[in-house]
């Protein structure tokens, strides 16, 4: 099928949304539930050079297109910030519709929208109301999470883990890569000097968790809740 | 390790995010029903083998997944250019110029 038969389709056929959040008497879990990271950040050290907290729960939706000028505007009216076209770099928007909202670069043709988990469904759908054209708007909250190290010596424990050159000549705050990490993968973004988020798989998260705590074990870990 | 260069990220990483996919420049045929049984296991199966200089499609699996194209001695493994798909090397073969 072309790209052309596409478009002609998407035109007259409204895309069904489904929202991926249960109702809200069932509790959300993240992949890190049975750590129960609240009595490791009560009763852990309260001091070290490594901080890690997961922000758990966020609503992630990747987004892929070749944008038109046309729909890059209505992209920043949706985001309330322009999509960072420039490879490897991110954008922060406070006051979106959707309130805070992180749009990263993935590749010349993705981006990952990094949201609250409770906005992602009027994001979604707002994007299916007022982006025309061809594109594709896929939510991925529920296979993800995200792992937010910092601390002085949190590049110190991520150099052991991946072969990305982090030094700050060269990975700038606002920097993203997706790259290979501990064997698994992750999308790094350095959002402060001393403070990066990891998106990683929801089946690594665990593989994860424990691989951070050995490599920050020589510097000492604080959890936060 | 390689360090290369990937034309989509516009930076250079390392070997163990990227993988080798096969000789570049392989056109499939635009009529696989008209083509004889010799020329479709010609375009499936038979690769050329050279020693020196030679395209490779390679795809930067770990980090942006999208592909492209290296030319690379075999016979040093020094990687002689990095180009999009879609465009023409500048290095080629002697005995291809
Ligand atoms: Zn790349």
């Amino acid at each position: 099928m072309s790209d052309v038969t596409v478009a002609a389709e998407l035109k007259t056929e409204p895309k069904l949304v489904t929202n991926q959040l249960p109702a809200a008497e069932i509790m959300g879990e993240s992949p890190l539930h049975h750590a129960d990271l609240e009595s490791v950040a009560k009763h852990g050290p309260q001091e070290g050079g490594v901080h890690f907290h997961e922000r758990k729960l966020m609503g992630l939706l990747t987004l892929r297109c070749m944008p038109s000028a046309e729909q890059q505007e209505v992209i920043k009216s949706l985001l309330g910030v322009a999509l960072p076209m420039q490879p490897l770099t991110s954008v922060t928007a406070d006051d979106s519709p959707i309130g805070k909202v992180s749009v990263r670069w993935v590749s010349p043709d993705e981006w990952l929208i990094i949201m609250v988990g409770e906005k992602a469904f009027e994001l979604e759908t707002s994007f299916f109301e007022k982006l025309m054209g061809h594109y594709s708007l896929v939510n991925i909250s529920g296979g993800t999470t995200i792992f937010n190290v910092s601390g002085r010596h949190v590049v110190d424990m991520l150099k052991k883990s991946t072969p990305v050159d982090l030094h700050a000549s060269e990975f700038p705050v606002g920097k993203v890569v997706s790259t290979v990490f501990a064997k698994s993968g992750a999308m790094i973004c350095r959002v402060a000097e001393d403070q990066f988020e990891l998106v990683v798989r929801r089946s690594f998260a665990d593989y994860l968790w424990l691989w951070i705590q050995d490599a920050s074990r020589e510097y000492g870990l604080v959890v936060h809740h | 390790m390689f360090h290369i260069y990937c034309p989509h990220c516009c930076e250079y990483r390392e070997e163990e995010e990227f993988h080798v996919a096969g000789q570049a420049h392989i056109a499939r045929p635009l009529d696989p029903d008209a083509c004889t049984d010799k020329e479709w296991g010609e375009f499936m199966y038979f690769r050329a083998n050279p020693r020196g200089i030679h395209h490779e499609l390679w795809v930067h699996g770990a980090g942006c997944r999208k592909y492209f194209n290296v030319t690379r001695d075999t016979q040093t493994y020094e990687i002689k250019e990095v180009y999009k798909v879609g465009e023409k090397p500048s290095v080629v073969a002697d005995d291809v110029k």
